[in-house]
Formats: structure tokens, C-alpha cells, sequence
């Protein structure tokens, strides 16, 4: 039998019980749209960190004090404070390809204007912090080198921290803020970054000079880390041997000793941030995939009632010659047509609920090919899976019985 | 003439727990083309089961069939299922129709499963031309369920003849018919077999078998008598005999 003519036949047999055919699809066609959905939701959580993380600057890389392996997380990157200023200026001076270097303290302060109190994070930073992290402004501008040679009394704040201490951003530009009772004058609002991808309100800043920082405010000698980035077209790899080299050297480390310090690039960064919503990922595309599964189930049990209600007319069929493999062929095309029409149905269901859920929340949904095609192959494989067996039952009933059934 | 059905010695047996049933004990027997031959029996008689080897339903136990000079016994089910569909045509006594089809369709049904598929436009032509022949063009389009009995067996037939078979296997055609319709049923069978196609019709009925030139009567399992029908009934004469129906 011709192939057109048996998709031919099966629509017409779908078309026939067009209620108890949407019924059994609908199996597939929520597994479909789940799987897609699913995987959308997750892609959209891992794309929105790769977002922030690369907004960050993808050629730029962090040095954390103390080492990775015998700190470790527990200990805290940069608690040890093996880190110096002079391994910072070291860094900018000798090692060729480096663009901007950044030593970084931090803190969490209460600052003041007024009547108006606020407690948020304050970030100790040279003038080349702005153009590493790539961080615009708003209103006013960066400090500048100068400013921190003088540790000057000059302060840079996030959106966050404006609005709630000023009311606007606008208002914040040139007024003096208390922060631990010493008067910093603010002279720039930075543009809005949004949540970093620890869920963090990065606008929710104030920016000062790191020496001001050190000196004025929290009273530290050591600094937990410094950032760097790499000229565009350098190699961050080589850049990373050479700092290593450099600071192993300054410390005056032998080979065999671990560092005490750890080298993060923007890649690592990126990797450990995505690895935990990629995992997500895989499990809610594992568990739609069961869905669809079930859906299978569906099939092969409604494709079981058709063969038995049908017995008469494959007796019918085998009487004026159709081979046990044409009836194969025709209830295996029936659940194949079933669940790739499933599949479809799907597709665009899960197009709708990505709409549905951006619009409603504000959660992103990023819906790729792959989930789109890996879903609808295997809603086909499940076609044809569970059709097999009730369509290999139809095929070898004998044409004598068959024709007697009532 | 060169014999359609050549049967020697078949023989039917089917394994049962207490003792095996023998439906057929030694058949032999030759029509050739052209004939219309009736074979009666009462149930029981295995002529059912011949019935069914005939129409390549099923295999014999032992002994040969040749099918057109083609030795049925030892083939495959695929080549079987050939076979049926292009050397037997079915008419069955309950028609056989696939419900929610149209005429048309039914029609064309063994031509999708020829081996050497025709084209759709080829197809369509050859069913409206059968039907055509059996009377039944105007309905083409009209589903069983639109249909007389009458009218569904002369689809049936129509469909029976599509591919062209050498033999023509009719099973109690008329059994589900009255008896006016039954007449012109067999008259269809009478002109067909006027036109060279072999018929063979199993009945229990002596009015329906006298229709045909040769009676075959089986009981147990085996033949008991051949004889060539004598004075043979004629659907046309018949027909015109019959008293005018009044419709009430």
C-alpha cells in the first residue's frame, strides 16, 4: 500500500472518533509542551545569569586571597588577606597586556543624609573599577586617580541606594552623605544593573575610593581582592601564568608550595554560575519526559480498544489481500499520525504557557530548536513504540476469525 | 479447458484436546473456467472449511490445491494474501463492507493492495466502471449504512471483480436477501459467468444451487455427489415471472 494513502487512511480512522483521538493525544501533547516549557523556563534562568555574569566583562578575572583548595568555600575567598595594594600596583606595572587593575574592599555600612538612613554595601575601588565592570552612569561621573591618591571625601552611589536616601536620582547629585560619620560629597549616580545573579540588588551600592575605604571608613591594611581585565585581543590564559608567576614570586613562594591566593576568570565565573541552573534543566526535561511516556501509555492502550472494535474490518482487509504487514503498517501509522499530531499541538502549547508565564511573571523563558525537536522526535519514537505492539496484534489475527468476530 | 481448481485428495484436520476433527477427508475434484458450479451441504458437512482452502483462507492438512496451475498448499501467509488479491474475488453473506466508507472506496480497497499499484485517477475509473457494471453507479457516494441489502451485495460484487480474479467465491450470497433481490443477485452471477468468470457458490439452499450449471453436495468431510444441473434456473425468466409487487 502506498504511504500517502495510508496517512490517508489513518486520518480518516483518527477523524472518525475525533473525541477519544484529542483524548489520547493529549498525553503526548501536554509531555510535549511540559518537556518544552520546562526546558524553556530552565534556559531562561541560565541565560539571564550568563547575562549579568557577562555584563561583568568577559575579559575580566579576579584574584581572591588565600588558596581555593586549602580555604576553600568554607574559609571564604579573600579572608586570608594575603593580598596587598603593592601586589596591585605590581600587577599593573609589569604584566603587559593588562588593561585595568582594581584592588576591592568591601563593606556593609549604614550611611546617612539628614534625617535619612539606609544600610548597604559599600565598595572600596580604584577609578578603573567603573571601566572594568563597564558601569555607566547616570547622572555626574567616576572619581578619578587623583581622587584616590588624596583619598579624597568623593562617593559614587547605585539607583537603590539614591532613591531610598534621596528620593531621586537627580536629587543625590552633589549632596554629602554621612557614611560612618565621615561626609563623602557624591559625584556621580551609576546607570541601574539590576539583581546579580546571586540575587543581589547590585544598584544597591555606594562607591568610594579604596584608600578613602581603607583609611576613613573600615580600617583595614589587607584587601581581599583584586580585579583585573585583559586588553581586547590578549590572552587571558597567559595573562593569568604571568600573574601567578608574578605574585608566587612577590610572596616569595617556592613551586612546590600551594598559593595563597586564587585566580577566577570570567569563564570560570561563568561556568560555576550556570552549572547549577544547567542541572535544573536536565531534571525538569527528565521529568516531562516521563509525562510524555505516560502519554505513550495512552496510546497503546486506546490503539488496543481500536484493534478489538476494528477486528471485523482487518478481516476485511486480509480477506481481499492485504498482507499481515499493510495492517502492521496502517495501526502503526495510526499512533504514529496520533502522537506526531500530539506532538505539534504541543509545540504550539508550549509557545502559548511561554507567553503566558512571561507575561505574568517575571520570569524569562528562552525556548531553543533542541527541546523543540529532541520532544517531537520522541513523541514519534513513542508513536511508534506503543503502536507496535497493538498493531502487531492486528496483523497477525487470522483473517478467517477476524471475519467471523461480531 | 485448463482447470481453475484442481483438488487431490485434501484433506483438513484440526488438533482438539480430546480428539482431532476431521473437517475434510479426501477432496478431489476439478472445475474448470467457465464453470458456475453451487456446492451445498448441510453444517457440519465441511464445507465451510473447503470454503475457506478454496479462498486461500486457510492451508490444507494434506493433498494439493492448484490455484490457477499454483500449488496453494505450501505457501507463505504474504503469498497467500497475494493470491487473494489477485486471483479470488470474496462476496460474502453479510456483505463485507467497511462501514463509513463510500461505495467508491469499498470499491477500490483491493486495488490498494495490489502489488503493482495503479495510479488514483486509474483507480477511481476501474471502481466507477464496476459499478457501473453490477448497476450501482448512481450510488456511488452513498455509504453501506445508505444502502439495501441488495444494493450492498451488488457493491460487494463490484469490488469482488476489481482486480480482475480468475474465480469468483460467493458464501450464502443471498442468504441475508428476500427473495427478489436473491433472484437479481444471481442474475448478476449468471451474466458474469456468462462472460467467462468462473463461479463457485456454497449455499444450503436447492432453489439458489439450481441457478448454477453444477452441484457439488459434501457431508462428512467428503463429496457425495457431482452432477451438472439439468433444468437450470434462469434469473431473467424467473424475475419476469414473478407476480408485479404491490407496494402497500
Amino acid at each position: 500500500m502506498r504511504l500517502q494513502t495510508s496517512f490517508h487512511t489513518a486520518f480518516r480512522a483518527l477523524l472518525r472518533n475525533k473525541l477519544r483521538s484529542l483524548l489520547t493525544a493529549l498525553g503526548i501533547i501536554i509531555g510535549v509542551a511540559a518537556v518544552i516549557a520546562m526546558v524553556g523556563i530552565g534556559n531562561g534562568a541560565k541565560k539571564q545569569v550568563e547575562d549579568q555574569v557577562a555584563a561583568l566583562g568577559d575579559n575580566a578575572l579576579m584574584i581572591f586571597a588565600g588558596s581555593s583548595s586549602r580555604g576553600g568555600m568554607s574559609g571564604g575567598f579573600g579572608s586570608a588577606g594575603t593580598l596587598t595594594l603593592d601586589d596591585a600596583f605590581a600587577i599593573k606595572r609589569d604584566i603587559p597586556g593588562v588593561q585595568g587593575v582594581t584592588p576591592e574592599v568591601e563593606g556593609s555600612t549604614r550611611i546617612s543624609s539628614g534625617n535619612q538612613n539606609w544600610f548597604t554595601r559599600l565598595n572600596g575601588v580604584a577609578a578603573d573599577y567603573f571601566s572594568i565592570r563597564m558601569w555607566n552612569f547616570s547622572f555626574g561621573g567616576p572619581f578619578e586617580e587623583r581622587d584616590v591618591k588624596t583619598a579624597a571625601k568623593v562617593a559614587v552611589i547605585g539607583k537603590t541606594t539614591a532613591v531610598e536616601i534621596f528620593g531621586t536620582e537627580e536629587e543625590a547629585l552633589g549632596k554629602v552623605v554621612r557614611i560612618r560619620n565621615v561626609p563623602f560629597t557624591i559625584i556621580g549616580v551609576l546607570a541601574p544593573k539590576g539583581a546579580s545573579f546571586f540575587g543581589r540588588d547590585q544598584d544597591d551600592t555606594i562607591v568610594i575610593p579604596y584608600t578613602s575605604a581603607m583609611k576613613r571608613v573600615l580600617g583595614t591594611k589587607t584587601i581581599p581582592r583584586i580585579t583585573v581585565s585583559v586588553e581586547r585581543g590578549k590572552s587571558v590564559a597567559m595573562v593569568v601564568e604571568q600573574i601567578t608567576s608574578l605574585l608566587l614570586q612577590r610572596h616569595r613562594l617556592p613551586g612546590d608550595r600551594e598559593p595563597d591566593f586564587t585566580i577566577r576568570t570570567q569563564e570560570e565565573l561563568t561556568t560555576m554560575a550556570t552549572a547549577t541552573s544547567k542541572t535544573m534543566t536536565t531534571l525538569l526535561g527528565f521529568v516531562a519526559s516521563i509525562s510524555l511516556i505516560v502519554g505513550g501509555i495512552g496510546i497503546m492502550n486506546i490503539m488496543l480498544v481500536s484493534v478489538t472494535e476494528r477486528t471485523r474490518e482487518i478481516g476485511i482487509r486480509l480477506a481481499i489481500g492485504a498482507r499481515g504487514s499493510d495492517i502492521l503498517m496502517q495501526f502503526l501509522i495510526e499512533a504514529v499520525t496520533l502522537s506526531l499530531l500530539g506532538g505539534l499541538i504541543g509545540i504550539g502549547l508550549a509557545f502559548l504557557a511561554a507567553a503566558l508565564i512571561m507575561h505574568f511573571s517575571p520570569m524569562p523563558v528562552y525556548i531553543t530548536a533542541g527541546p523543540i525537536l529532541y520532544s517531537f522526535a520522541f513523541s514519534a519514537a513513542v508513536g511508534v513504540l506503543f503502536g507496535f505492539y497493538p498493531a502487531r496484534k492486528a496483523a497477525s489475527l487470522d483473517p478467517i476469525e477476524a471475519l467471523r468476530y461480531e | 479447458m485448463a482447470p481453475i481448481i484442481q483438488l487431490d485428495d485434501l484433506r483438513k484436520t484440526y488438533a482438539s484436546s480430546e480428539e482431532p476433527v476431521h473437517a475434510v477427508r479426501g477432496v478431489s475434484l476439478t472445475i474448470t473456467k467457465g464453470e458456475f458450479v453451487a456446492v451445498m451441504g448441510t453444517s457440519g458437512s465441511g464445507k465451510s472449511t473447503l470454503m475457506n482452502i478454496l479462498g486461500c483462507l486457510d492451508r490444507p492438512t494434506s493433498g494439493s490445491y492448484l490455484l490457477d496451475g499454483i500449488e496453494v498448499s505450501k505457501l507463505s501467509r504474504d503469498q497467500l494474501s497475494d493470491l487473494r488479491n489477485h486471483k479470488i474475488g470474496f462476496v460474502f453473506q453479510n456483505f463485507n463492507l467497511l462501514a463509513r466508507t463510500s461505495a467508491l472506496e469499498n470499491v477500490e480497497l483491493p486495488m490498494l493492495y495490489r502489488r503493482t499499484p495503479l495510479s488514483p485517477a486509474k483507480q477511481r475509473e476501474k471502481a466507477m466502471a464496476a459499478l457501473e457494471m453490477v448497476g450501482i453507479g448512481k450510488r456511488a457516494d452513498h455509504t453501506p449504512n445508505q444502502l439495501s441489502g441488495g444494493q450492498q451485495q451488488r457493491v460487494a460484487i463490484a469490488r469482488s471483480l476489481i482486480n480482475d480474479p480468475v474465480l469468483l467465491l460467493a458464501d450464502e450470497p443471498t442468504g441475508n436477501l428476500d427473495s427478489r433481490t436473491s433472484i437479481e443477485i444471481l442474475g448478476i452471477f449468471q451474466r458474469l459467468n456468462a462472460q467467462g468468470i468462473t463461479v463457485l457458490m456454497v449455499t444450503h439452499e436447492p432453489d439458489v444451487a439450481n441457478y448454477s450449471k453444477r452441484i457439488i453436495v459434501m457431508r462428512d468431510g467428503k463429496i457425495r455427489s457431482d452432477t451438472q444441473v439439468a433444468k437450470r434456473f434462469d434469473a431473467a425468466e424467473e424475475l419476469r415471472n414473478l407476480p408485479v409487487e404491490t407496494t402497500p
